[in-house]
């Protein structure tokens, strides 16, 4: 297929799962000072530090009220990551790509981008946030389905799974960082029942919490980042992610799993062994934080590879229609 | 209380659904009949229904010069415009002479120039013409065909004669709203639609592309055929998307085609892949930097070189813009005869050309009756309505003329034909014309159906998009 197509496809879906999971973000937030609010205030910061670029937000917004943060990770267009920016360009993308995706998927595209922008209308979001957010992570998972049932599974959809799921790797890490800027935890609090209800809650955000609980009944720290990192099974961990993002690449090029055929095989497939052989108890040894901010740098590294394997075969001139902001 | 044609007034003009108040013609009965049996509500909630349908589709064009490449839908009537099959047989010989002539023409134009030579029409037209392509001199064009697809503009008088208004044969746009406005209409009147027997449109994208298949070298077995579109931003890049998508090709820009070894290729995932024919929806001045405009940076560097020997084909050929140069079609009786020795089926618009200096002082003493129009210019750009334009606009269009004769022709102001449209709730008529699209490949095919433009500005005259315009489906009829 086209590089340029490809590329599109790749960050149509980068953009659809990046607006879901900023939608996840701050309804993890929300659930979070809904049970600590009175005890410790409300925390809005740490979420820019997390998700946005904490300067733009400092120059342009100054403090970090909940209404600010909301605004600013929600519909300011000039935040690239925001969700409306998200949902433009993921359309946008879907755009350039009409004739190769199926007429559901643009439909839908275009239906999520017109529900944001209609929301940024209206009041819809802060009167009612939940029901807002909920709804935008729904049109992703529309998107999802349709994208499932209605596309072949060829090289445009495994361009477009190995875009969604390097996302989703990347905010899932970023979910359980909430955690760690909001509170970094402390003798007081450990193993308490706030504890608890805050664990259960970024579970929640990550719709992992019921997965959880058949995997290890009581919530406990060390095993719900086990499940978010590590688990094979549940499609948001990072692991189920890497691993699958890692047979599209394969089956884009033909190439056995266990050998490497590009530098973005070769990047991802190396990261995903060491996975393969890490346990929590090292990670949390080394630091959570730490580990997932490698983790993090490690996954841009593979996108660049991405980029120069597969799209970078044409050169960059009239440029203006691809956007190629990472977070 | 339901909607009815009965205080429907047509005025003085020629109405292509009712006959007279309450009385609607023969192919319209069952439409409106139904359409009297709902519920005036009904109605108007079907007319919604329609536009949020094309909302969610996403049929859109983009609006030039704002940000954020806005889109907006091209408005939609829902009551559909009826052809029926007398007059579509009539309308369908005409186009498929017409289109037959223009090609020949455009191969003499740029070969020996017979038609020149024996004076049937004026050279200096030829010699004077900005469309005129000296890069296509000499050019043997696969398979002898030049203008693959064309739009033809036709409108009908107060007396119900069609005249050809203008053929398109650069990169004619708007029948993937004929397509679209189907899709849709089939679900506004399902029953209604049944029951009159249209001819389907749907078939459109097979024979397009079997017309550019047509058009590979014989030593490709399976032709490639992608459409070069200058990208997501052009106005009609909705059509461009579709067209592919419909076709099963690609649909490329001109940075993805690189010219390699004396063929064109695209970049791929997978490397460079040879493409052999493209469906270009690029104007001739952007198409290629090395043989037209140098500043292009929407085309394909040495993609005419190709071209030229025959490894890629190109739809249209280039150079085609010469035959519809404004000043050129008013000598297509002519030119009919000259290469067909026929009458012309669908007449002209009664043309006068300013270059001619008895016909200028025609015009230029009768410019509050007539239109006058810029040769080289499409989309409703550059012309005078003289009966409805101000003194002021009237002596500026003046000095345009005498200024540049060449470049202006005149026609008297038709009163157009008319359709109801549903105005909040109650139909008043409008202004209409009718774009049908014919392909000429192993034959000519004219898709029985078009876009049926129409000027939503009450009194109007002008359909284009650009300026107001909307659309409706056209029905044609079986037999």
């Amino acid at each position: 297929m086209l590089s340029r197509v490809a590329n599109s496809i790749y960050w149509m879906s980068r953009y659809m799962e990046r607006a879901e999971n900023v939608a996840r973000f701050i309804g993890v937030n929300l659930n979070l000072t809904l049970d600590m609010a009175a005890a410790f205030g409300e925390q809005w910061g740490p979420l820019v530090n997390i998700t946005g670029d904490k300067e733009q937000f400092a120059k342009r917004y100054g403090e970090a009220t909940r209404e600010n943060v909301m605004h600013f990770l929600t519909f300011d267009l000039d935040n690239p990551n925001s969700i409306f920016s998200s949902v433009r360009r993921a359309r946008e993308n879907a755009r350039s790509v009409r004739e190769i995706i199926s007429t559901e998927m643009w439909e839908q595209a275009n239906r999520s981008y017109l529900m944001v922008r209609d929301a940024a209308k209206n009041k819809l979001a802060t009167e009612n946030p939940h029901d807002f957010y909920t709804a935008v992570k729904m049109q992703s998972h529309l998107f999802d389905g349709i994208t499932e049932a209605t596309m072949s599974h060829g090289e445009a959809w495994h361009f477009l799974q190995v875009g969604e799921l390097l996302e989703r790797a990347d905010k899932t890490s970023r979910i359980l960082d909430v955690k760690y800027f909001i509170l970094v935890p402390d003798a007081q609090t450990a193993g308490t029942a706030i504890d608890n209800i805050q664990w259960a809650a970024l579970l929640k955000s990550a719709s992992a919490l019921e997965m959880y609980r058949k995997h290890s009944k009581r919530i406990d720290p060390f095993k719900v980042a086990d499940f978010l990192i590590l688990n094979r099974d549940f499609p948001r961990s990072v692991h189920s992610c890497l691993s699958r993002a890692a047979q599209s690449l394969h089956a884009i090029s033909d190439s056995a799993l266990d050998a490497f055929s590009n530098k973005a095989e070769q990047q991802l497939g190396r990261l995903l062994a060491e996975l393969n052989y890490t346990q929590i108890d090292e990670i949390i040894a080394g630091g959570l934080h730490e580990f997932l901010d490698g983790l993090q740098t490690r996954l841009n590294r593979v996108d660049d590879a991405v980029f120069e394997t597969f799209f970078a075969l044409r050169p960059i001139t009239n440029g203006g229609t691809q956007q190629q902001t990472q977070s | 209380m339901p909607l009815d044609f009965n205080s429907y007034d047509t005025e003085t003009f020629y109405d292509e659904l009712i006959e007279s108040p309450g009385v609607p013609r023969p192919g319209a009965r069952i439409l409106v009949e139904r359409i009297e049996s709902l519920h005036s509500g009904d109605v108007i909630d079907r007319q919604r229904a329609a536009e949020a349908a094309m909302y969610n589709m996403g049929i859109t064009f983009t609006v030039y010069g704002s940000q954020d490449g806005t889109e907006k839908i091209f408005p939609f009537d829902i009551i559909p415009r009826i052809v029926e099959a007398r007059d579509w047989a009539y309308i369908e010989r005409g186009l498929k002479q017409r289109i037959h002539a223009l090609n020949l023409f455009i191969d003499d134009i740029y070969h020996e120039q017979k038609i020149l030579k024996d004076k049937a029409i004026p050279e200096d037209i030829i010699r004077s013409a900005a469309s005129f392509r000296p890069q296509c001199v000499g050019l043997d064009v696969p398979r002898g065909i030049w203008c693959h697809i064309t739009g033809t503009d036709l409108v009908r008088d107060r007396d119900g004669q069609h005249y050809v208004l203008e053929d398109n044969l650069r990169c004619p746009s708007g029948v993937s709203y004929v397509l679209e406005n189907r899709q849709v209409l089939k679900r506004t009147f399902p029953i209604v639609f049944e029951a009159s027997r249209v001819r389907a449109v749907d078939n459109y994208p097979t024979h397009l592309l079997e017309t550019l298949q047509y058009l590979a070298p014989d030593t490709v077995s399976a032709p490639k055929v992608v459409v070069l579109t200058p990208g997501m931003y052009n106005s009609a890049y909705f059509e461009h998307s579709f067209l592919a998508q419909q076709m099963g090709v690609e649909l490329v820009e001109g940075s993805d085609l690189v010219v390699m070894d004396g063929f064109v290729h695209m970049r791929t995932t997978r490397g460079f892949q040879r493409v052999d024919v493209i469906y270009r929806r690029i104007d001739d001045d952007f198409i290629d930097p090395k043989a037209f405009r140098a500043d292009s940076v929407l085309g394909v560097p040495g993609l005419i070189d190709v071209y030229r020997t025959g490894r890629v084909a190109l739809a249209n050929a280039p150079g085609t813009g010469i035959a519809d140069d404004k000043a050129v079609y008013a000598y297509l009786p002519q030119i009919v005869k000259y290469y067909l020795d026929e009458d012309m089926i669908l007449p002209n618009v009664p043309t006068h050309v300013c270059a001619n200096e008895k016909e200028r002082e025609y015009v230029l003493a009768n410019l509050d009756k007539l239109v006058v129009k810029a040769t080289n210019e499409s989309g409703g750009y550059g012309m005078l309505v003289g009966p409805h334009a101000t003194p002021e606009e009237r002596t500026k269009f003046a000095e345009h003329i005498r200024k540049n004769p060449r470049n202006y022709i005149a026609q008297p102001t038709l009163a157009l034909s008319r359709a109801p449209v549903l105005m909040e709730d109650h139909f008043e008529g409008r202004h209409i014309d009718l774009r049908p699209y014919i392909l000429y490949g192993k034959e000519i095919y004219v898709m029985p159906g078009g876009l049926t433009r129409v000027a939503l500005k009450k009194g109007s005259l002008v359909v284009n998009s650009s300026q107001g315009g909307g659309s409706k489906d056209t029905w044609v009829l079986f037999g």
